[in-house]
């Protein structure tokens, strides 16, 4: 793990003679969640019984430990590590929309991103929640009026467009979300699973939207548990567990790392 | 690299730090510049709740109608005598007023816990919640209106000059309900026990704001707790529209002052008390 963990990498924040242009610089990043645990904890002692036992605990769930790494420009970097690593919860917090416990996230601009678990309104139709979240991307009413039959056809649904989301499928609200985020060009875009969800058609063409991003200088974060489409799409891989750092550099190599790993560990 | 290094380092590739909340006027001018979502977010929430109902938007007028009505029959015969004079103009424009009030401290307290998904996936100023859920209750509230000056006019044979200051009492309420809503919302995302009083503390308003009963006939005997009375900005603003409307009422110039303080106040409070916790927004 420390052969890939090396500076050609760019692990931990960037060298100053390095004169690579960075877009994001994360410093030794902590996320603590705090939740208020009802009911009784299966501990020796709790078994005495009584409604007395039965208390409200304050648990807190240490969920990114000290992570640091900086991008440059041009990278499309895959995140990758096994279910509650502390993936999406480090993408969030660097897109600016969980805060932080501990360390600095920079970046050159406000990154995006486009998640699974991202609902807009449930309860409106497809063509408003087009609207509205391009207005809240910063297009005027007028332009996301011009754009919604352009946006429907990507993600391919205009025939339900008329229907409220929350009678879509999982699959289809995920590829009208991507299809939604990718109007605009984001100078950093984080995609948290999307390109798994959607039939082969849909992947395809939003894998070839995610190149033509990138092609436009901006920088892109995939998290994903398929290793094919981080290998056709990225040109770095990092690699979470339990909220550490583990691997960070070539696609290959970390994958090769995370897959041996996940084989000596069931 | 060090701290220092890493700031001088950010700052020489032109990088800003995350999620760092932005000065308050900057944040306001953010605020301004996303005025067409606020907007059309509150006509579809409201087009949204609305559609599933048969009825849909009749609901925001028969509801408050109903309400009006059962309160005019049961205060009506409970307080025969002391009724204030020409009760059911009185009633039912206290009663609409009072509902927008109440809601919008009720969607208002709700406005980021109940969009918890759309704080975790877009990033926008988090102000535009509770505003969104005001400009609803105010989009609710024109209909409502315009039905109470019609029943108004219907019942009194005619409507007042005074009318005039109407829509400045709607500027004041609205104001005052954006600040209501501004400090609930935060409050309740902190502290979700505190979403549970707020049913509570809209009945205390109700029966403490001289809703159906004249709080100048009961407090008659007492000028001190009447100026205490008076201070109250649910009574205060209520009293003024009832001047605006009401036959035998009048647009005291003093009702003014605790109006405009309150709404002015709570709003300006309720603005700063919201930004100033922009950046704890979004946890569960």
């Amino acid at each position: 793990m420390a052969a890939t963990k090396g500076k050609a990498s760019g692990a931990t924040p960037a060298q100053p003679n390095d004169n690579r242009k960075p877009i994001i610089v994360v410093d030794d990043v902590h996320v603590v969640y705090k939740i208020h645990a009802g009911g009784r904890v299966a501990t020796p002692g709790a078994d005495r019984g009584g409604l007395l036992t039965k208390r409200t605990k304050l648990r807190t769930v240490h969920a990114v430990k000290g992570v640091s790494f900086t991008i440059y420009e041009g990278e499309t970097v895959g995140i990758i590590g096994s279910n509650g690593s502390g993936k999406s919860t480090l993408m969030r917090a660097i897109a600016g929309l969980i805060p932080i416990d501990q360390g600095d996230i920079y970046a050159t601009a406000r990154p995006s991103l486009l998640g699974v678990g991202a609902v807009l309104l449930p309860a409106l139709t497809g063509e408003r929640n087009i609207l509205l979240g391009g207005m809240a991307m910063g297009f005027s009413r007028k332009h996301m009026e011009e754009a919604s039959k352009k946006i429907a056809e990507f993600a391919g649904m205009e025939e339900f467009i008329d229907l409220p989301m929350r009678t879509y499928s999982s699959g289809m609200s995920a590829r009208l979300r991507f299809a939604i985020a990718a109007h605009r060009n984001h100078e950093i875009l984080i995609i948290d699973e999307a390109l798994a969800v959607g039939d082969a058609q849909f992947r395809a063409r939003s894998e070839a939207r995610v190149r033509e991003m990138r092609e436009q200088a901006g920088t892109v974060f995939l998290v994903s548990h398929s290793m094919t489409s981080i290998l056709d799409t990225c040109n770095r891989v990092i690699w979470l567990e339990k909220g550490v750092l583990r691997a960070d550099g070539d696609p290959q190599t970390v994958i090769d790392e995370y897959k041996a790993h996940m084989d000596a560990n069931p | 690299m060090n701290k220092q290094e890493l700031v001088a380092y950010a700052e020489a590739h032109g990088l800003s730090r995350m999620g760092a909340r932005p000065p308050l006027w900057n944040y306001l001018v953010e605020v301004w510049q996303r005025r067409e979502f606020v907007i059309a977010m509150s006509k579809f929430a409201n087009e949204a709740q609305n559609a599933r109902t048969r009825l849909g938007k009749w609901w925001l007028i028969l509801l408050p109608v109903f309400q009006a009505t059962v309160y005019g029959l049961i205060f009506g015969f409970i307080l025969d005598s002391a009724r204030p004079d020409n009760f059911i103009p009185y009633l039912f424009t206290g009663v609409f007023l009072f509902t927008f009030i109440s809601s919008s401290f009720t969607t208002g307290s709700t406005a980021l816990t109940s969009n918890a998904g759309l704080i975790r996936s877009l990033s926008f100023p988090r102000m535009m919640l509770p505003l969104s859920t005001v400009i609803r209750q105010f989009l609710n509230l024109v209909p409502v209106l315009g039905l109470l000056i019609v029943l108004v006019a219907i019942m009194q044979g005619g409507l007042k000059l005074e009318i005039l200051y109407l829509p400045l009492v709607i500027v004041v309420l609205v104001i005052f309900g954006l600040g209501m809503a501004l400090v609930a919302a935060r409050l309740n995302m902190q502290l979700q026990d505190l979403g549970k009083l707020i049913p509570f503390a809209n009945r205390v308003i109700f029966y403490t704001s001289g809703i159906f009963f004249s709080i100048e006939n009961l407090l008659a005997g007492n000028p001190t707790l009447l100026a205490i009375a008076q201070w109250n900005p649910v009574y205060a603003i209520i009293s003024l529209a009832r001047g605006a409307l009401v036959v035998g009422y009048e647009v005291d110039p003093w009702m003014w002052v605790p109006s405009l303080v309150w709404a002015l106040g709570l709003s300006i409070l309720g603005t700063v008390y919201f930004w100033a916790a922009e950046e704890r927004y979004g946890r569960d």
